[in-house]
């Protein structure tokens, strides 16, 4: 027990401080893909660290709801951080929230933003939460059945026995996952607010779905938002690797495969983010109403990937 | 009912009573011609009333028509009821002027933004500057009432004047049903700076400098307009190198502004890499610009009587050279837009302006030539030296982003092309000759078709020397009002691109 817990706040601890890490990567790349010169690997840090030494300006029609929005935001995107296996299986909160309370904390931390982005008045904001709760709505199935495909291979929904079953037992290769990776990254470009169905670098108000969101916050509040979506983005990255390629995170008890864990995650973090930031660089943003159509797909494939399993796999 | 005198080459002139004007104008409109500038003067020292200029293009050229109007409440029929391009130019004309449009629909103010009173007329010759006797303007509640769309479900976005980027203040009211537009009202003015008041009484020389700095992003269009204007009212002639400079000059300025919006019609679709490569071609050209002429944008390159600055044999290989690079960047970026699916479906059908509404609102210059109005004064009414270059206009029907896109594509090789033939038959010479003498009072019209559309400087020379009335004319005009049709049955986030595949001017139409 007393190991868990202390690998449990290691991990939460590693991912909150490496995730703008992750986020300066993907930065990099894109910058490199574009040709164009990159801004440092710690740019996210330094932008954080700008914002915490600003004064927050607030509107007057805010309610304490809006102060307290980023906080909670941040701490749904710190125990999600928490609840997956990033280079430990041995997890102590694990038995006490799945794959599915996973989806839930998501849901709960967007709820909270979307009402702090209605709670301003603002056009914009409101705009945002419309728009964030139509792509929701739509990815948040095909995310569930990306796990349920994971689950019922393991018959679990806990995301430790997920990874246990595919990394250390015998070396099976399942078709259904190959499905439901790819369900998996076209829900997780849409909730993470990345190219095709967001763009986090745009500055046209009347296009922002995220973004449209935070514009009203400024300072330590748009720091902890900006370091949540660094931490999201880290955490749906440590999902795809204990998903898909979990191999190389340490079993339980397993404690002198920590360091080559570690490393191992550092890898498939740099070459998933490479990943991504290649495909961002090649695709365009989709018309706002085409992303329904690219979430349909990615439902569909997610049930697929189910029947495939029935059907090759039992 | 009116004689039409040669004024000067594809222009001409003529005078009618302002009751006539309507008449005038439906003829011109039976004729396919359309309106292009309306603005007016106030002509009490000259010993008349206050005067109202109309230009219209028509198969013979511009026409330019003056009527005269009683003082002390000079008012004319309206003209938008013939031609609905004129409805903004009528009332900033009152804003500024005083000059009543009567049986005009809508009469609410267009520039005035709370500078300066309800009963005040900046233009106007007994304007007290309100600097001189140090009051304010009266507080006033900037009672402006926006289009209402009624019903179920619909409600309003207002965006800016201030937007999220850094570009030119303009307000958008949109009226809509869940994403789909409804309804676009602008509301521009916000950039007035009073341009045709810090005219008056300037220099030639000075009023050049401030003629190109209209709209910046229309520069040498500007400036050789007014420098057109300026020479005609003198009646000089200007050496043929520099006429060809001129050309020169404009090109430049075409191919830098439509490889940037190229570049940020890819960025407005999320699409980093296109934008990119074209801002890095667009950089290499202004860096060319720099290092020949002096100036990224060639400030001040046009002067009355000439050019500022000669071309050497160096700079000449160097653009060369460019221009045959580029060309085959270009192609190559183009292919990379044709071939990506997700830009593809963002471009077409959106922002669509039909040919029918477009001639019928009339839709100009590069937007007017995708949607089917072939008109560019350079192919249509060369001035020298467009005379001997013999240009190939680039049109297209569909009048959607992609069609827009696609003839920017098209004018940038066309553009291209034109700069190694003037390289190439560039006349030796003087590039600048003094002007001739003021002769009186007299005027002039300079008529050039810069990359956004045809741009028109109206020029009239007090006795003196000075300049006494000064009109710049920018195709945002005509153009901002299609771009609220352009945005109807579209989705709000397709807005900022259709927009920018306009890419109209805020300072231009603000003054």
């Amino acid at each position: 027990m007393i190991p868990g817990i202390l690998l449990q706040i290691i991990q939460t601890l590693v991912a909150i401080l490496l995730a703008p890490l992750l986020l300066g990567w993907v930065n990099l790349c894109r910058a490199w893909l574009q040709g164009r010169r990159a801004p440092p690997l710690t740019q996210p840090y330094r932008v954080l660290k700008k914002l915490f030494h600003k004064d927050a300006v607030i509107a007057h029609t805010a309610s304490p709801l809006f102060r307290f929005a980023p906080y909670m935001v941040f701490a749904c995107m710190a125990l999600a951080a928490g609840i997956v296996p990033t280079f430990a299986n041995d997890l102590a909160f694990s038995p006490a929230a799945d794959a599915i309370a996973l989806v839930g904390v998501f849901a709960l931390a967007r709820v909270f933003l979307a009402l702090a982005a209605m709670d301003i008045g603002t056009s914009f904001g409101t705009l945002g939460a419309r728009r964030e709760m139509l792509i929701s709505f739509l990815a948040e199935p095909a995310l569930l059945m990306v796990f349920f495909t994971a689950s019922l291979i393991s018959h679990s929904t806990a995301l430790p026995t997920i990874v246990e079953t595919l990394a250390h037992k015998e070396f099976v290769i399942y078709p259904s996952m190959a499905f439901a990776a790819v369900a998996f990254w076209m829900v997780s470009t849409a909730e993470n607010a990345r190219i095709p169905v967001d763009n986090p670098a745009t500055h046209l108000e009347l296009t922002m779905i995220h973004e449209a969101m935070i514009l009203e916050y400024s300072a330590r509040h748009l720091a902890l938002i900006e370091w949540a979506v660094s931490l999201k983005l880290f955490t749906y990255s440590a999902l795809g690797i204990a998903l898909f390629v979990p191999w190389g995170i340490a079993a339980r008890g397993d404690f002198a495969a920590l360091p080559l864990a570690f490393l191992a995650l550092t890898l498939k973090m740099v070459v998933g983010g490479a990943t991504l930031s290649l495909l961002e660089a090649t695709a365009a943003k989709v018309r706002l109403f085409r992303a329904p159509e690219f979430l349909g797909t990615a439902f569909m494939l997610a049930v697929l990937g189910m029947l495939t399993h029935f059907l090759l796999e039992v | 009912m009116i004689q039409l005198q040669p004024f000067a080459p594809h222009i001409r002139r003529g005078r009618i009573a302002a009751e006539a004007l309507p008449a005038f104008a439906q003829v011109v409109k039976e004729e396919g011609g359309r309106l292009v500038a309306l603005w007016g003067s106030d002509d009490h020292h000259l010993g008349a009333g206050y005067a109202l200029h109309v230009t219209f293009i028509t198969a013979l050229g511009l026409v330019w028509i003056s009527a005269d109007l009683e003082a002390p409440a000079p008012a004319h029929p309206d003209l938008a009821g013939v031609f609905p391009q004129a409805e903004r130019m009528q009332r900033a004309n009152f804003d500024l002027l005083g000059i009543q449009a009567t049986g005009a629909v809508d009469a609410r103010k267009w520039l005035r933004h709370k500078a300066w009173n309800e009963d005040e007329f900046p233009l106007r010759r007994d304007y007290a500057a309100r600097a001189a006797d140090g009051q304010p303007p009266r507080a006033e509640f900037d009672a402006y009432p926006f289009i209402r769309v009624e019903g179920d479900g619909v409600h309003e976005i207002p965006v800016g004047p201030i937007h999220a980027g850094v570009i030119e203040p303009g307000h958008f009211r949109f009226s809509v049903v869940g994403e789909r537009v409804l309804k676009l009202e602008q509301r521009l003015g916000y950039t007035h700076q009073g341009v045709e008041k810090r005219f008056d009484g300037l220099d030639i020389a000075t009023g050049a400098r401030l003629a190109g700095r209209v709209s910046g992003d229309s520069h040498s269009a500007y400036a050789w307009a007014y420098c057109m204007a300026v020479e005609q009212a003198c009646g000089g002639e200007i050496p043929a190198r520099a006429a060809w400079l001129r050309a020169l000059f404009l090109e430049i300025e075409r191919i830098a502004n439509h490889l940037g919006d190229l570049g940020y019609l890819g960025n407005d679709v999320a699409f980093s890499f296109g934008f990119m490569q074209f801002w890095r071609i667009k950089e290499d050209w202004l860096r060319l610009c720099e290092k020949c002429f002096g100036h990224r944008y060639l400030f001040d390159c046009i002067v009355p009587g000439g050019v500022g600055v000669d071309l050497d044999d160096a700079c000449r290989t160097q653009l060369a050279a460019l221009t045959l690079a580029i060309d085959a960047e270009v192609r190559e970026l183009k292919a990379v837009y044709d071939e990506h699916a997700t830009l593809q479906d963002r471009f077409t059908h959106t922002g669509v302006v039909k040919p029918q509404m477009a001639a019928r609102l009339g839709l100009t210059g590069l937007a007017g030539r995708a949607s089917a109005q072939a008109w560019d004064a350079r192919a249509q009414f060369p001035q020298a030296p467009y005379d001997q270059l013999d240009v190939n206009m680039a049109t297209a029907r569909r009048g959607d982003v992609l069609a827009r896109a696609e003839v920017r594509f098209a004018e940038v090789h066309e553009s291209l092309r034109l700069i190694r033939e003037i390289l190439g038959r560039l006349p030796a010479g003087a590039i600048r000759q003094p002007l001739a003498a003021v002769p009186g009072v007299c005027e002039g019209l300079g008529w050039v078709e810069g990359w956004r559309g045809e741009v028109l400087v109206a020029v009239r020379i007090d006795a003196t020397g000075r300049l006494d009335r000064v009109h710049p004319h920018d195709p945002s005009w005509q153009n901002w009002p299609l771009l609220e049709v352009g945005v109807l049955g579209n989705i709000v986030p397709d807005f900022p691109l259709i927009n920018k595949s306009f890419n109209l001017s805020y300072s231009g139409q603000d003054l």
